[in-house]
């Protein structure tokens, strides 16, 4: 060839990993190896499923189904349909309050995934440090280190029904937090936060000129007293991203749909990530979440219920089994702690599928504060979940409760 | 509709041990509810919902239109009332529209049906006419589908 004499041989390089360093340092979530454990055996009972045991509502499903017989099949607007995003700000100012202008400030978004990874790429500088609380949702740790973030964990504890308070967060302030990451109600706690913990919370945010990321997947899933988002509170809608979508009170995960609420500043940028990356959330998808924002409120409501009742079975089976649980106040999980036996969580989940055929996700999953307790989720038939409760109790009993850690076993708050 | 009633409807051998913890209520509260609902006749009784189909019996419903004259005093309820009567009636509802009544009927076979309606039903002081229709196939009843749906499996375990 005619360059090849001229340009010098290029040196050997050394191989280099085929994979970025700071996703190889990035642990596999906790609950995807206890679902190979789990997957393979046969008749077990899932307590370990995070999503609701409800198929989605009939006219949602035959909404998407009208579309595609209409022949909706093309892309939409990055931001979503219009039509939905206006029935999304109005369904967001009346549950929380506050109202965002549809055109410029709701981006609609392959499921609260996507949102939640969009804001913390669109806020975030490389090293910058976001407070977020634990026991928490597998992903929000992961996804600031995958935006060059630093995820800082604030612990939690079953004295305050795991609940934040400005006191916890104070000491893990530094120079560079930027950003404060909620989710109430909790998975895997069902924790609810108080309205005066969270006005506090509030007002550190100001202070701090710190940006607040709300997540509100399991909002209509509060059992006891009014849904509140922080976002409504005084100086904070300039500062919070509200996040929310369709997956859990109207049981349509496998739709894929969520949205954001923020101001236009950062919906303009977390849009132009998603106008590159995604393009769209699909057009079918957000046709049965029009119609579930027109009329799906009775649904969400008769889940609502059921959820409830089976809260109140649950919580009681497991306190008479001898696992000591807080009253989850939303979500659909039950979060028993388990210390009192001398297991580590993972060796009590492996051991409970063992000899009774039941999965539970261990509190480790959920971050190194989980350690000692059990998720149980409700999101499970009422026969399912009195045969667990049974089975459960099977296994406590085989179990010897070592009498030294009974000092440890925290004191059953919001045993109401 | 009471939480404990709707409980009941769904599944009337839940124990009240386990309605007790839904509810948030005691075992004996449960129980003494339950007792006063049945005192008080509002719960009417307890019964399992059966796919008959799949038995084989030699039996055949039948769903009849009938029209009344209403009485001056009374109106319609005292020819329901002695339609109720006869055990061949399992369900007798007062209509609005084309008719008055529509009976929900049962017998061993169609000659059966067909004589109690001629011989007992029509021959009823008031009953102006009938119209029979029977039963072939029974896909839902009083809310529960008949044949269970292959369901769509969740994964066991999801964050």
């Amino acid at each position: 060839m005619n360059g090849s004499k001229s340009r010098p041989e290029p040196a050997p390089r050394a191989r280099r990993s085929l994979v970025a360093s700071y996703l190889r340092d990035v642990p596999r979530s906790g609950i995807r190896d206890f679902f190979d454990i789990v997957s393979g055996r046969k008749d077990v009972i899932s307590l370990g499923i995070g999503e609701p045991d409800f198929v989605t509502p009939w006219h949602i499903r035959e909404a998407s189904i009208f579309a595609l017989d209409r022949g909706a099949t093309s892309y939409t607007a990055n931001l979503g349909l219009l039509e939905l995003r206006e029935r999304l700000a109005d369904y967001v100012e009346q549950s929380f309050g506050v109202r965002y202008d549809p055109r410029a400030e709701v981006l609609v978004t392959v499921g609260v995934s996507e949102a939640l990874d969009l804001a913390v790429r669109a806020i975030l500088e490389p090293g910058d440090e976001v407070l977020y609380h634990e026991p928490c949702f597998v992903a929000y740790a992961p996804v600031v280190v995958f935006a060059h973030g630093r995820p800082v964990a604030v612990s939690t504890n079953p004295r305050d029904g795991f609940r934040l308070t400005r006191a916890m967060l104070e000491p893990r302030l530094a120079p560079r937090t930027r950003a404060l990451l909620l989710n109430f109600p909790t998975n895997p706690t069902g924790a609810v936060m108080d309205p005066a913990d969270l006005r506090e919370i509030a007002a550190l945010a100001v202070e701090r000129d710190l940006i607040v990321i709300t997540d509100e997947i399991y909002s209509e899933l509060t059992y006891e007293g009014p849904r509140h988002s922080i976002a409504a509170l005084p100086g904070m809608r300039e500062r919070t991203v509200l996040l929310h979508g369709f997956s859990k009170a109207w049981a349509m995960t496998g739709f894929r749909i969520g949205y954001a609420c923020a101001p236009a500043e950062l919906i303009e940028a977390m849009m132009k990530i998603h106008q590159y990356t995604m393009m769209c959330a699909p057009i079918l998808a957000q046709k049965a979440a029009i119609e579930a924002l027109r009329n799906g409120a009775e649904d969400v409501e008769s889940m609502r219920g059921e959820y409830l009742r089976r809260r109140n079975f649950i919580h009681a089976a497991l306190n008479e089994n001898g696992l000591p649980c807080h009253l989850p106040h939303g979500a659909f999980y039950a979060f028993p702690y388990i210390g009192d036996y001398g297991l580590s969580s993972k060796e009590f989940a492996v051991r409970l599928l063992e000899q009774q055929n039941v999965a539970c996700v261990p509190g480790s999953a959920f971050g190194p504060t989980g350690e000692g307790y059990l998720r149980a989720s409700y999101a499970t038939d009422l026969e399912s979940l009195k045969e667990a409760a049974a089975r459960i109790g099977r296994f406590v009993k085989t179990l010897r409760r070592p009498r030294a850690s009974r000092t440890r076993r925290p004191p059953p708050s919001g045993r109401a | 509709m009471d939480e404990l009633l709707k409980l009941l409807k769904r599944n009337a051998l839940e124990s009240p041990a386990n309605i007790a913890k839904m509810l948030k209520l005691s075992s004996r509260e449960v129980k003494r509810r339950i007792a006063d609902y049945e005192r008080r006749g509002i719960i009417r009784g307890y019964q399992a919902i059966v796919n008959e189909d799949r038995l084989n019996l030699e039996r055949v419903r039948a769903v009849i239109e009938i029209k009344i004259t209403p009485e001056r005093e009374g109106g319609f309820d005292r020819v329901a009332a002695r339609i109720s009567k006869f055990p061949e009636v399992e369900s007798l509802f007062l209509m609005s529209g084309g008719y008055d009544l529509l009976a929900f009927v049962s017998g061993h076979h169609l000659r059966q049906v067909a004589g109690f309606v001629s011989e007992k039903l029509a021959t009823i002081e008031g009953v102006l006419s009938t119209q029979t229709h029977f039963m072939l196939k029974t896909y839902k009843d009083q809310g529960v589908l008949m044949e269970t749906e292959k369901e769509h499996e969740r994964l066991q375990v999801s964050p």
